[in-house]
């Protein structure tokens, strides 16, 4: 039987009026590695908020993991959009990771020397365990990213959902924030919102393009590897013009990639 | 200038300050960091029309300073949870009709003319003993409040929605916060004035910002700075027979300036 991470189904919801998401049912499997695509103001970032739970369907039902998202469902490792709104705020890297245990402070709302090292841990597997005392302002959007993933898997997760993650990172870091996606997926869930298309397709095993309704679509290995194979192959400089390009142009196929 | 000390009022009037300054130090951040100056603005403009109608009713100033001011921040943060999109608007409303309700009850009241400006502006006679302990008491009370949400108010002041959903109750912190404010601008008013607690819970927040690298530090530095600030300005208030308020918004802010160049000349040369 296909155990499932989230289930939406008949979901609709609108913003003062207006409808952002109408009649949407999808199931994403538990493994699964799903972009959530689509134009500006589509409602990508209103699905993801709907299966967090942090935004309640108007109608239609929402399950994570089989149980209604809240409180106490699967742990979600949520990683917001960097929108630089509170950039300048005093906190340092390991502050931040630890805001992923926030639930499990002792009952003086204290952190432990075993949330410490959680969160230390959290820190080596995006590789920023070097940078735990520095202050978030201090850092690139690509390490700020990563600390986010950190604050995420610091909770244990069952499921990582990402809003935008790349939003503002060159092209290099990008590669590395969806190679780390990709490593994590091993073990979890990952959906991620975003709009590099060439990301996605390199590395996502589905996408759902969202714009107001949902059409599901389903990236092979094959695609994967050839189009990260391409992307590979550019250095830091793959933009969307040359991803089209070479989309055109025909992809040799080769043993390698039969069993990618 | 040293014979001032010997003034019981002056004394009174330094002791204020200092008390003053820590939990201006406390909430001042945090404040900041959630964008709440304006709110705060709307329940210090607000609280006018507390003491407006304690003087004409006859019950303590401070208490009808303290219910304006709790209402206030009731009615924003409610309307600011609820309905994002137009907390702008209803602070302002907060805002003036407090202040008019203010003017209108001390215009009733025979007789009264007890210099109003002063509830404004701050008036370095206007510190009681009583106050004192007041001031002390809820310092406490402040300090016991950071001090065990001390993580829940760096959660929500970096990333709100996390801390959501980090089982972070943020709608009662959110109203936790603005009852803080409330009621240090409340202690405040007689010395620092209304008005002009606004400028001193930005000023030391914004400089000491830079300097810090976690809330907690962030804090004590605007403590110290806004003890320096206050007792510089109550020293140039008895010097020239200033309003207080006015005379320490102005010293913190050239002590801001001075701050701000100092950390713009620093980051110019190690150009990080």
């Amino acid at each position: 039987m296909i155990e499932y991470a989230v289930e939406l189904e008949g979901v609709s919801f609108s913003y003062d009026g207006e409808t952002v998401l109408n009649d949407i049912s999808i199931r994403v499997e538990k493994g699964d590695f799903l972009a959530i695509i689509g134009p500006n103001g589509g409602g990508k970032s209103t699905l993801l908020k709907i299966m967090m739970g942090i935004l309640k369907p108007e109608r239609g039902e929402v399950r994570l993991f089989g149980k209604e998202p809240g409180r106490n469902g699967p742990s979600i490792g949520y990683v917001p959009q960097e929108t630089g709104r509170n950039l300048d705020f005093p906190i340092t890297v390991m502050d931040v990771v630890l805001m992923g245990v926030l639930h499990k402070r002792n009952i003086f709302r204290r952190y432990n020397a075993a949330l410490r090292a959680k969160a230390q841990e959290a820190l080596k597997r995006v590789k920023m365990e070097s940078l735990s005392g520095r202050k978030i302002s201090e850092l690139s959007g690509g390490e700020r990213q990563r600390v986010l993933i950190a604050r995420a898997l610091c909770g244990d997760p069952d499921i990582l959902m990402l809003d935008e993650p790349t939003a503002s990172i060159d092209f290099s870091g990008q590669w590395e924030i969806f190679e780390l996606l990709e490593e994590l997926n091993r073990k979890m869930t990952v959906i991620v919102v975003s709009h590099d298309m060439s990301m996605v397709m390199g590395f996502a095993k589905h996408a759902a393009y969202v714009n107001r309704s949902v059409v599901m679509h389903t990236i092979d290995a094959h695609t994967r590897y050839q189009i990260k194979r391409q992307l590979g192959g550019h250095e830091g400089h793959y933009c969307g013009a040359e991803f089209w390009r070479d989309m055109g142009k025909k992809i040799e196929c080769n043993e390698e990639c039969r069993h990618a | 200038m040293l014979e001032a000390l010997q003034m019981p009022f002056f004394l009174h009037a330094l002791i204020a300050g200092a008390l003053i300054a820590v939990a201006i130090g406390l909430i001042g951040p945090l404040t900041m960091a959630n964008r709440m100056t304006f709110m705060s603005g709307g329940i210090a403009h607000a609280t006018y029309g507390g003491v407006g109608a304690a003087i004409f009713f006859g019950f303590s100033v401070l208490a009808g300073a303290a219910a304006a001011a709790i209402v206030a921040a009731a009615i924003i943060s409610f309307i600011a949870y609820r309905h994002a999109h137009r907390a702008d608007t209803a602070i302002g409303i907060v805002w003036a009709v407090g202040m008019a309700a203010g003017v209108i009850f001390s215009d009733l009241t025979p007789g009264y003319n007890v210099d109003l400006m002063s509830f404004l502006f701050g008036s370095i006679l206007a510190v009681s003993v009583t106050d004192l302990w007041i001031m002390a008491a809820f310092d406490l009370i402040a300090l016991a409040v950071v001090w065990f949400y001390y993580y829940d108010f760096t959660a929500l002041s970096f990333d709100p929605v996390f801390a959501k959903l980090q089982g972070v109750k943020t709608q009662l912190l959110h109203f936790l916060l603005l009852g803080l404010v409330a009621m240090t601008v409340v202690l405040s008013m007689r010395l620092v004035g209304l008005i002009m607690v606004i400028a001193l819970l930005t000023m030391p927040s914004f400089s000491s910002e830079r300097f810090s690298n976690s809330l907690g530090r962030m804090m004590l530095l605007s403590m110290a700075l806004s003890t320096i600030y206050i007792v510089a300005g109550l020293f140039l208030a008895y010097m020239y027979d200033l309003s207080s308020g006015a005379s320490v918004i102005i010293v913190a802010a050239f002590g801001t300036i001075a701050l701000f160049l100092i950390e713009s000349m620093k980051i110019k040369g190690f150009s990080r």
